[in-house]
């Protein structure tokens, strides 16, 4: 089960485990008339974890940019680590260890040079970065491509590499944006297993992503953005108790006939949601639903019993699906 | 999987804010000069082949032409004498703006890596800066290897020529400052390279008194030269390597609009890294 707020039993507790790293109120940015970020407010403790679920578009990489130090805000405040980032831009960034959307590595360069190089950005010592290298290195699973070029790597090696290269400078707070987004299964699943190695570190994430099942497995607490906005906050297992039921159930009859069932279906459940190729109907027990809905003489062409997900919370507070 | 040698110790422990602060450019330029090193062979080989083919062709064998007309050559010497500080100049210009345009478009554009720099301590002004000196010492190392192609075909001699270099060097840092922030500033890489070309680089080049003096040329056309660094760096370059007239003034003015040029060229790249990186 993905671990809630209560959770994260495993996080190395230190005497400063409710220090406020990121406290944001009213932050807002505006590009012409079009309004990204749209006066949002949150907190990020120190060892937390941390995510921004949305659709694209929702202002998440935007409102990372700005925690980021590389982008003004057009009104609100923030302090990263007690700073403003548009003061103390360096300072900020000293100890932020960024993964963007998009890898930007040094392509002409080699997988240790990509380390190293960076590593000198923050004026780490050679000796230092060496070190480090190595253990990077083992951590990304990257130790026989060491001595290989970037643009030779796979997707998902590039995007180890990636993460590898933010931890060089051992960041107080690690920012990964989308970080599995273009990743087969299995590599999400080795990056995953990366990620919760630094959790147990102490080390302080803030994820975005429109994945559901990475915000569940990643994130101890979350917030659900939408245009701008912030729809709700709270960890998965509670997002999920508040905004939905225990189990839904997922009904087919075929294209044309779904919508024609749906009045009947509605007075036999808490709630429906009507998708152009299937009908959600959320209950506490579904078995039985689905029971009733036989003995009622409809017979759906498939039928599906499932716990209620970050989807359904989704679903719920913007009446649209997370991937579109 | 192995765990961890190193004990975390944490950013706020290891980073030194202090040193990028004031070594941030160095650190660009150090990797810069890491990715040249990768085409070390081909960097030495266009280092080697370019002075040699144009010395060859142009210099021995037009230059023949021009010496069996006139009896001593163009401006009171030989036509190889002639040309040299025109060919030094036009080489490390060119080599300078070369190195400029590529690591900015791609920086920006095509990899991108700008911002995984700008996502470190330092900041947009100590890039462009790392960027724009990079230039330079790989334009140097060019330079370098043509003075002594120059010295070998005798198109230079004395110990006064060495002059050629500081005062070509300054000329490719003017008029490379000045494309940083037009790559930095322009959002369509393909567009600006054929523009530069095809457009620029080749006037720049045919008109700029490189290969006869400016004054035979008609005023609309001698007008580009006078808007060319590299005229202004061949005349500098003519009266260092055999005395070729140019009043006080003219020495000033030359100068003056290299060293504007200059300022001009490293206050807008500087701004213009800083805007692009914040959108």
């Amino acid at each position: 089960m993905a671990p809630s707020g209560a959770g994260g039993t495993t996080v190395r507790r230190m005497s400063g485990e409710s220090e406020v790293l990121i406290n944001a109120a009213g932050l807002r940015k505006e590009y012409g008339d079009f309004v990204a970020v749209d006066g949002i407010d949150f907190q990020v403790k120190k060892g937390e974890s941390f995510g921004f679920l949305g659709p694209n578009g929702a202002g998440k990489s935007t409102t990372m940019r700005i925690i980021a130090a590389t982008l003004t805000r057009t009104a609100g405040e923030i302090t990263i680590l007690g700073k403003d980032p548009e003061k103390h831009g360096p300072e900020i960034r000293a100890h932020l260890g960024v993964v963007p959307q998009q890898d930007n590595l040094d392509n002409a360069l080699t997988v240790e040079d990509n380390l190293y190089v960076y590593g000198r950005y923050f004026g780490l010592s050679k000796k230092f970065i060496r070190a480090k290298i190595e253990d990077l290195l083992d951590f990304a699973q990257l130790q026989e491509k060491r001595s290989v070029k970037v643009e030779a790597l796979s997707g998902g090696m590039k995007r180890r590499l990636t993460i590898a290269r933010a931890l060089v400078s051992e960041p107080e707070i690690l920012m990964l944006d989308e970080p599995t987004t273009g990743l087969d299964p299995q590599a999400r699943h080795i990056l995953w297993d990366r990620l919760f190695r630094l959790k147990e570190d102490g080390v302080t994430l803030l994820i975005t992503t429109h994945y559901m099942d990475e915000a569940e497995q990643l994130c101890d607490r979350l917030i659900v953005m939408d245009k701008g906005r912030i729809m709700a906050e709270d960890s998965p297992a509670n997002l999920i108790k508040t905004y939905s039921t225990k189990e839904v159930l997922e009904v087919r009859f075929g294209t044309d006939r779904n919508a024609l069932y749906a009045d009947q279906l509605k007075s036999m459940c808490e709630r429906i949601e009507v998708l152009p190729d299937r009908i959600l109907m959320y209950s506490n027990d579904c078995e039985q639903l689905l029971h009733e809905i036989t003995q009622a003489g409809m017979h759906p062409t498939t039928s599906l019993v499932r716990r209620s997900s970050l989807e359904d919370v989704f679903l719920r507070l913007t009446g649209r699906s997370l991937v579109e | 999987m192995s765990s961890p040698k190193l004990a975390r110790q944490g950013s706020l422990q290891i980073v030194d804010l202090s040193k990028v602060l004031s070594f941030g450019s160095f650190f660009v330029t150090a990797s810069r000069i890491r990715i040249m090193w990768k085409w070390r062979w081909s960097i030495a080989g266009e280092a080697i082949a370019n002075p040699l083919f144009y010395l060859l062709s142009i210099g021995i064998g037009i230059g023949k032409f021009v010496g069996s007309h006139q009896s001593a050559g163009i401006d009171g010497v030989s036509y190889l004498k002639f040309l040299a500080p025109a060919l030094l100049a036009s080489a490390c210009i060119i080599g300078a703006v070369n190195e400029v345009m590529h690591p900015t478009l791609e920086g920006f554009k095509w990899n991108k890596n700008f911002f995984a720099m700008n996502a470190t301590p330092l900041s947009a002004k100590q890039i462009a800066d790392g960027v724009l000196v990079a230039a330079l010492v790989r334009a140097l190392f060019g330079t370098v290897m043509y003075y002594i192609a120059l010295l070998a075909f005798g198109g230079v001699s004395g110990w006064n020529s060495l002059w050629l270099l500081p005062a070509t060097m300054f000329a490719a840092a003017s008029f490379a400052s000045v494309m940083l922030g037009v790559c930095a500033a322009v959002e369509n890489p393909d567009l600006l390279l054929n523009i530069v070309n095809r457009l620029l680089i080749m006037p720049l080049f045919l008109f700029s008194g490189t290969f006869y003096s400016l004054k035979t040329m008609p005023l609309f056309l001698q007008v580009i030269g006078w808007f060319s660094p590299l005229w202004h760096s061949t005349e500098i370059g003519r009266w260092i390597a055999y005395g070729h007239s140019i009043s006080g003034l003219g020495l000033v003015i030359h100068f003056a609009y290299m060293t504007v040029m200059l300022l001009v060229g490293v206050y807008f790249s500087r701004r213009f890294f800083a805007q692009r990186l914040a959108k």
